[in-house]
């Protein structure tokens, strides 16, 4: 059975015959898998071992749907993947709603649900229960996605923004504001000599690396909106401790650089969703650096700082020229809607 | 000489430009020497790099009135807030004037209850409405000093050409020179020398300082933003107050010529005339504004809606201006830390979060914790 209109109407949220086509036609052959098949109301699945679990729910709203180095289904696989790998878990299930605005392309839903199933692939989650919604024209803006994602603690490791120690180093996987910096030239039509893609991507595997590999981790982060400056002042101000950060060795593209100074904002403000901020003791750094170095998402890491028993709840930045100045917390969005 | 722009920031050279400061400060031997950066953009490089925390004890910086968005009064809030509640009106606005507190109310708070405010890097956004939406009315909210003023003055002037009549500008355009004036020419003014903005003065040239220098015997330095040329400015005053000189010395001098930019200064000239302006903490100052001359009143927004900008509601005890002026730190103002802080501003100092309050706000505080531990020990 086909999808007789090419956008999609009010009737293909409405529970009926056309919803049935929607979601077999499109979500299912996508997401194929022995728990969604039977399509009810919960996925039933296998018990999950005696491990914790990590639970955790966000809700997608990016402008424009689709970016450089990504789409909004990639970001929203990602960002639930990146969550649960936070808290030092194997991201097993997720779950998809879609909030769907009258009239919205059926092509371009078609796009978004291979780039989950794409991204879920690469992540090694299944997408196991969903909902599809749709609204007037005007009560959405073209789509709006939320998932949940479970997964499961095998590390006796207590990861924890708080578990922040004097003399952690502070360590970052690769380049600072590449999401955001894709995100606002786009939206802004802004042509820049070259462009910047989104470092969109799944975390899970680096950080499975990095679990499997006896490093003591204290604290993983994924620093999305708010960028680096909000991650690491919530992690000063949990942890009770002070954070310097060395302005010198942060990794930042220099078309993002030159992007930020045209616009006005600072790299450390704008956001990733493909990056992570660790922490752990400065004897394991090392071992840390290398690892990460080795793997496609970690190739441009470093250290960038380390953590302090002065300026407590605050980060603090050494300037290139050997000045100092701190790293507010941000007060709201410098960027609205960019995931 | 023009140079790549990592030369600017190389370590090497500010190291050496910290320790011929610390000897140039050294020989102003009795005082503290406060020196006045002009522009907001001045005062975002010096936050940005820390130039502060390198600088001698003696020398102190001061953040002068060259923030556009810290020193538009309430009443133009006000009145930019008035005409956003008129459901057939568009409001388009530089993104930081959003949060700027009116005498009631801010933009923020007018967006969050219904009014269309749209955020723009460029006046060319709201050229670009006006065509799309033929039927409702763009008011775009034209702030700024001499640098951003021309594109102003060309959007107006395009708004005519192109018989855009739903797109109308409200000017609180302000120039920097008369503001300079009114600081230097006060009483109690303690600044010894100025930092002098270096993209304004590559739109109005030289000459203005040298009338500053000529009639208050106040140093200035034109500078650019980069490190090297904010400490190489600091450099130069603090040489000039050392031997007893004043003088306009243009440390930015790849982009700064005498005569500024021509094409620029007749665009103002053609969209704009010069006229009284209110500066939030410094008050109104004479000839400091420019207003939308008659031959574009069809684009100027207090001509086609009869709006009066108000004066609005300043805190009669906010000190601002004194705080501008020099004559007082952020702490002596009463209300400095009790009503007035980064997140509920009440002057120009706090608006920006690196304006002269706010600045001081946040090391003030930093001073208390730094050291102190959690558990007391």
């Amino acid at each position: 059975m086909a999808i007789e209109s090419d956008r999609i109407l009010i009737a293909h949220g409405g529970g009926g015959t056309a919803m049935q086509e929607l979601v077999r036609e499109i979500f299912v052959p996508a997401f194929n898998n022995q728990f969604l098949e039977p399509l009810q109301d919960s996925a039933v699945i296998e018990e999950l071992a005696e491990d914790r679990l990590a639970f955790t729910t966000d809700a997608y709203v990016v402008r424009p749907l689709f970016f450089p180095g990504g789409d909004i289904g990639r970001l929203a696989v990602s960002g639930t993947v990146n969550d649960l790998a936070m808290a030092g878990a194997r991201p097993l299930y997720i779950s998809l709603s879609v909030i769907i605005e009258e009239g919205f392309p059926v092509e371009q839903l078609r796009a978004i649900a291979h780039s989950i199933s794409a991204t879920a692939e690469e992540a090694r989650v299944k997408v196991v229960t969903g909902d599809t919604k749709v609204v007037e024209k005007g009560a959405a803006d073209g789509i709006f996605i939320s998932t949940a994602g479970i997964g499961v603690i095998e590390t006796d490791l207590e990861i924890c923004s708080d578990r922040a120690d004097d003399g952690d180093a502070v360590i970052v996987s690769g380049y600072l504001g590449d999401h955001g910096i894709a995100v606002m030239s786009k939206r802004e039509g802004m042509d820049f000599t070259s462009e910047v893609r989104s470092d969109v991507a799944p975390l899970a595997g680096l950080v499975q690396e990095i679990l499997d590999a006896d490093i003591e981790i204290h604290v993983l982060r994924d620093p999305t909106r708010g960028g680096a400056a909000a991650a690491l002042n919530e992690i000063a101000q949990s942890s009770e401790v002070g954070i310097r950060l060395h302005a010198a060795k942060i990794p930042v593209r220099p078309e993002v650089l030159s992007a930020c100074d045209i616009l006005g904002l600072d790299p450390l403000y704008v956001a990733n969703e493909g990056k992570l901020i660790a922490l752990c003791p400065l004897d394991h750094a090392r071992k840390l650096l290398a690892l990460m170095r080795k793997h496609p998402l970690g190739a441009n890491a470093a250290i960038i700082g380390e953590v302090t028993s002065e300026w407590l709840g605050h980060v603090i930045m050494e300037t290139e020229i050997g000045g100092t100045r701190i790293v507010e917390m941000p007060y709201g969005e410098q960027l609205p809607r960019i995931c | 000489m023009k140079g790549r722009i990592e030369d600017y920031r190389d370590p090497r050279l500010t190291d050496e430009l910290l320790r011929d400061i610390r000897e140039a400060a050294g020989r102003i031997s009795s005082r503290t020497v406060s020196l006045m950066e002009v522009c907001g953009t001045h005062t975002m490089a010096i936050a940005r790099y820390g130039i502060r925390s390198l600088l001698p004890d003696n020398l102190k910086l001061l953040s002068g009135p060259g923030c556009p968005v810290c020193v538009t009064p309430a009443g133009y809030v006000d009145a930019a807030v008035l005409l956003s509640r008129d459901p057939g009106v568009t409001v388009v606005t530089f993104g930081d004037l959003m949060r700027v507190p009116g005498s009631d109310s801010s933009l923020t708070s007018a967006k969050a209850s219904g009014a269309d405010i749209r955020v723009a890097y460029s006046p060319s956004y709201a050229i670009e409405l006006a065509r799309q939406h033929p039927h409702r009315k763009i008011v775009f909210l034209a702030i700024g000093f001499e640098t951003t003023a021309p594109s102003l003055a060309w959007s107006i002037l395009q708004a005519k050409e192109n018989g855009l009549e739903n797109l109308s500008f409200l000017s609180a355009c302000k120039l920097i020179p008369p503001a300079l004036h009114a600081l230097a020419s006060s009483e109690e003014v303690k600044i010894d020398g100025l930092i002098c903005p270096g993209h304004v003065s590559a739109i109005i040239g030289t000459s203005p300082y040298a009338e500053i220098v000529r009639r208050y015997r106040i140093p200035c330095a034109v500078s650019g933003f980069e490190p090297v040329d904010v400490l190489l400015s600091v450099l130069l005053l603090c040489r000039q107050i050392a031997g007893g000189e004043a003088r306009v010395d243009i440390e930015y001098s790849r982009s700064v010529r005498e005569e500024g930019n021509r094409k620029a200064l007749s665009l103002l000239q053609q969209a704009f005339e010069p006229a009284d302006s209110a500066w939030r903490g410094l008050g109104t100052i004479p000839v400091s504004g420019l207003k939308i001359r008659p031959a574009f009143s069809a684009h100027d927004a207090e001509a086609v809606f009869g709006v009066d900008v108000p004066l609005g509601k300043d805190n009669p005890a906010c000190r601002c201006g004194d705080v501008l002026r020099g004559v007082i730190s952020p702490p002596e103002c009463p209300l400095f830390r009790t009503r007035c802080s980064p997140l509920t501003p009440v002057g120009a100092c706090m608006v920006s979060s690196e304006g002269a309050c706010a600045a001081f706000y946040k090391y003030y505080q930093l001073e208390q914790k730094k050291g102190s531990r959690p558990h007391g020990d």
